[in-house]
């Protein structure tokens, strides 16, 4: 699995994405996190693993490890479609303007997240989201749950095969089911 | 008015006084001026004018920066790390550098169109002369430059008042720019302001462009039934010798239809075009044929059915030359501004010219005089085609299935992909003999090549793509309208108030590039859904051929399928990029003919009118361009929101509302000096949507105003909540936000809307006279 941003282009500076290198790893830095967040984004129902969509993945993932989801674009549709209630849904810009701004008292309203997580974005609107937490929220800690590398999170996952995304996935999901947050 | 320099010469003069000898008088301007509405506060304002006005809405919408890159390298101080608040060697920070950097796209756009306009009026003034009257639609446009005469105080009468007008934005534009220089400009905020000004500089310059042309071209002049064109390249007879013309500036295009007609060859050939110049051609002379948005130029040029490129200016691909001449397909270059290498070759025989354009002895050659361009691309097209006809440009099937064997599914096609195609797997099944994945990137493909510069086998991957998708390629024959120009007083006098009040739900300006992230239909559908539920729909540039490129079930296209009117429900076609300050003009025009505010160098208060009182949404579903920006930040500044698709992120400053932010959304009523909260209406100037769903229900909502009536906010919020619920499956969570009174509320949804506000603690508020503008309260509060 390969650390170099998945588009070409996108090429860090200075300060770079810290790689994940096992789900348990990622497991860990969730639990650590008190008011973890996790946003989801359109590809949600564009991306298939094993039959599977991704949404399903993280609907899993956030029953399993209670993270509150925040949906963007109209992912809220689907998650009502298949029985799953986000904790909040806005544009993806609206989220990360509420993430950079240290007083905003996260969705419930009782303190700013910890941890900010990111999937399903269009990779080049992700990557810059999370330019905007690096410059303007430089305490945030933000990590992606993609395939793709991001350079611009404090974690990102390696590129990785949709294969091995569906394992890291599945293992994140257990790891939860089995201990709780 | 008219302003004229005179100069007086006199030889010899006897008087009584005495004898005069050679006395030469020189007058700068003799200003006859017969408009006599007031003049406004703001005439010709300079770059910090209208900076409490900026900062208002800055204020309220507040910039969100998402760096593309960490550093600054624009002078020798640096490379500059200014990673998370660090400062470079001048002193900026990342946030001044990145409202830095908006500033300087906002310029290059508004440079881009002056200079365009500049261009225009200079040609035009040489051969129609400076007395030539502007005429944009006869009788029925009596404010025929709404934007000009709001920004500078001038009311255009001929084509050489549009000098003056251009000198006052070239130098505007000029400060705008040089205030990015290092060490000028240190606040983010006065930065935007800077960009703000140079948006409002850009509508100026767009307006004056498309007022000369329309006027001494004889373009439709604010016409609803303005021709319908045949788009596409299956509309296009590929039996006849072909000029294909590629660009924004319509000039060199008139010498080619004026050669070819005065040469009776208009039976005998087509001229098509790509972008603002397919659209201008098509406002000239109407059998003239649209081939589709320049962003797609390479599977255009490829497709090899051009016998000669024809280029003026603006997003022509750098490399075209290159690419024409893998078809064989000479390329004149007509413009100053993008040369392309070329010798110049104006002032050679024309006939010579060909010769070596026919014989392949030059690939391209650069000719300034429009004139010439038009008999050369006329006689080479008609010399050059019979001898292309014999070329294979594309790739057979059978030599794609071989071309795709040699992939080595390195992945560094689909990483270089702006929209992350699958291109591997469909190379995969292409050398396996199945071409259907690869027909399937067709359609969402945008055409950059990057794809093939990555490649280390050097395939031509995009030309594999255009030969799987020829079939649908080649089948491409819809219809668009031309450009009607601007929007008559007569339509405005029709819809002002039901836009005003609220009856008419909105304004939809669904304008812009054609970098989509999954083709051209989801304009299609934006449009559609909008205009059948009667909001104005209004479009222009590349998406106004997206609009046009599909058919509902009963084979129309959208411009046959509703009215060309500025009228709910029409669905207008306003023009090129330059005739995108016709949807500014109309804005403009509501609030002075309907609302019978003063016009002249007012700035301020007609935009506190726009931005509070009139449903507006702008869209630029694939903006792309530094253009595309400066006409954005001309809507920001009259405060007209602005959503652009998910590639507009890329823009990386967004200007966002905060709706959990009630203190953000306070206005003065007019009428008492109270300070009354209206809720988020409008809720951003500057968003970024990720998919069309998402941009329906944020349409819809961006046009609330705080002025609305009861009656039109019910009818406004009943658009929200249905389109809310079918993409989002479930009531809006704000709509307590919106209700102001219970009459506000859709009658046939009360019964669910009831219950949320009571469960939201709601409370009842007045409607306003709204305004920004302290000096706008009529009795000042006590």
């Amino acid at each position: 699995m390969s650390c170099e941003p998945w588009q070409c282009a996108e090429i860090a500076a200075t300060k770079k994405a810290n790689p994940i290198q096992k789900p348990e790893i990622a497991v860990a830095m969730i639990k650590k996190a008190s008011r973890p967040l996790l946003i989801v984004g359109s590809n949600a129902t564009q991306r298939w693993m094993e039959g599977k969509q991704l949404i399903d993945y993280i609907i899993d993932f956030a029953n399993a490890s209670k993270v509150p989801v925040v949906a963007t674009a109209h992912m809220v549709g689907e998650f009502l479609k298949r029985g799953y209630q986000p904790a909040a849904f806005m544009t993806a810009m609206d989220i990360g303007q509420r993430v950079v701004d240290p007083t905003w008292q996260g969705i419930d309203g009782k303190g700013h997240p910890d941890l900010v997580m990111f999937v399903g974005l269009p990779y080049y609107m992700e990557a810059l989201i999370l330019s905007g937490l690096k410059h303007f929220a430089p305490d945030q800690k933000t990590m992606t749950l993609d395939n793709l590398y991001h350079p611009h999170a404090s974690w990102s996952f390696p590129n990785a095969t949709l294969e091995e995304w569906a394992n890291n996935l599945k293992v994140m999901t257990s790891k939860f089911n089995e201990g709780g947050q | 008015m008219t302003t004229k320099n005179v100069h007086v010469k006199i030889d010899e003069m006897k008087t009584n006084a005495g004898l005069i000898k050679n006395l030469e008088l020189s007058i700068g301007k003799v200003i006859s001026d017969n408009w006599t509405e007031p003049m406004g506060p703001t005439p010709m304002p300079h770059i910090s004018t209208l900076r409490d006005w900026d900062m208002k809405l800055l204020n309220k919408y507040k910039p969100f920066y998402m760096p593309d890159c960490d550093l600054c390298c624009l002078c020798t101080y640096g490379k500059c790390d200014l990673t998370a608040g660090k400062r470079g060697a001048c002193g900026l920070d990342i946030g001044a550098q990145s409202s830095r950097i908006v500033l300087i796209a906002c310029s290059i756009g508004a440079a881009t169109h002056t200079a365009h306009a500049r261009h225009v009026v200079d040609h035009l003034i040489e051969k129609y002369g400076r007395r030539f009257p502007l005429d944009v639609g006869g009788l029925n446009v009596k404010v025929e430059a709404p934007v000009t005469r709001l920004v500078t105080g001038i009311k255009p009468e001929t084509l050489g008042d549009l000098d003056e007008v251009l000198t006052y934005c070239e130098a505007q534009i000029t400060h705008c720019l040089s205030a990015a220089h290092t060490g000028q400009e240190g606040n983010n905020l006065d930065f935007e302001s800077k960009a703000f000004h140079a948006g409002r500089m850009d509508q100026v310059g767009m307006e004056v462009a498309d007022i000369a042309q329309i006027s001494t071209l004889n373009f439709p002049k604010a016409d609803p039934e303005a021709p319908l064109i045949r788009m596409g390249i299956g509309s296009v007879d590929r039996t006849k010798p072909t000029i294909m013309c590629i660009g924004h500036n319509v000039v060199p295009s008139v010498g080619i239809i004026d050669y070819m007609k005065d040469s009776r060859l208009d039976d005998k050939m087509e001229v098509v075009g790509l972008c603002c110049t397919a659209f201008d051609n098509t406002r000239y002379y109407d059998r003239a044929k649209i081939v589709g948005p320049i962003s797609w130029q390479l599977k255009f040029v490829r497709a090899g059915f051009a016998d000669v490129v024809v280029i003026d200016e603006q997003c022509v691909r750098t490399d075209i030359f290159n690419e024409a001449e893998k078809v064989k397909a000479p390329v004149i270059a007509a413009s100053e501004k993008n040369c392309m290498g070329f010798k110049n070759r104006t002032n050679d025989p024309a006939d010579q010219i060909v010769d070596d354009l026919v014989s392949g002895r030059v690939p391209g050659v650069l000719i300034l005089d429009p004139d010439k361009v038009g008999e050369v691309a006329v006689k080479t097209a008609v010399k050059i085609a019979p001898i292309r006809r014999k070329l294979n440009v594309l790739p057979s099937l059978e030599q794609v299935k071989e071309i795709a064997k040699t992939c080595r599914h390195c992945n560094l096609c689909q990483r270089s992909c702006p929209q992350d195609l699958k291109i591997p797997a469909a190379l995969k099944a292409a050398a396996e003999g199945n071409i259907a994945p690869l027909t399937a990137l067709y359609e969402e493909c945008i055409g950059c090549g990057r794809c093939e510069e990555a490649c280390p086998q050097k395939i031509m991957i995009h030309s594999l793509i255009v030969k799987a998708g020829e079939k649908e390629l080649m089948s491409e024959d819809n219809l668009c309208r031309s450009g009607r120009g601007a929007v008559s007083d007569v339509e405005i006098r029709s819809v002002g108030g039901p836009i005003v009040l609220g009856e008419i739900p909105g304004i939809l300006a669904v304008v812009g590039c054609a970098n989509y992230p999954h083709g051209g239909k989801d304009v299609y559908d934006i449009c559609r859904e909008f205009a059948s539920r009667r909001y104005i729909v209004v479009t222009s540039g590349c998406s106004a051929m997206s609009a046009g490129s599909y058919r509902n079930e009963e084979g129309k296209t959208l411009y046959e399928e509703f009215p060309g009117g500025f009228e709910a429900g029409g669905v207008l076609n306003v023009g090129s990029c330059v005739a995108n300050s016709h949807i500014a003009g109309a804005a403009i025009k509501v609030a002075n003919i309907f609302a019978k505010r003063n016009l002249r160098g007012n700035y301020e208060e007609i935009a506190d009118y726009i931005h509070n009182r009139l449903g507006a949404v702008g869209l630029a579903w694939g903006a792309y361009s530094q253009k595309a920006a400066s006409i954005a930040a001309g809507f920001w500044s009259l405060g007209v929101p602005v959503l652009v698709g998910p590639h507009g992120s890329k823009y990386r400053r967004m200007l966002l509302g905060r709706s959990d932010k009630p203190e953000n959304w306070e206005v003065y009523d007019a009428r008492t000096g109270e300070i009354v909260n209206t809720g988020p209406a409008p809720e951003h100037l500057f968003q970024t949507v990720e998919t069309p769903q998402e941009a329906m229900v944020q349409i819809a909502k961006l046009c609330i105003r705080p002025n609305d009536t009861w009656k039109g906010r019910a009818g406004k919020l009943s658009h929200y909540i249905d389109l809310h619920k079918r993409h989002y499956g479930c009531m809006p969570p704000d709509i307590h936000m919106f209700v102001r009174t219970t009459a506000d509320i859709p009658i046939t949804m009360k019964d669910e809307i009831v219950p949320i506000l009571k469960e939201k603690n709601w409370k009842e508020s007045v409607i306003p006279d709204p305004t920004l503008l302290p000096r706008m309260i009529r009795k000042q509060k006590e």
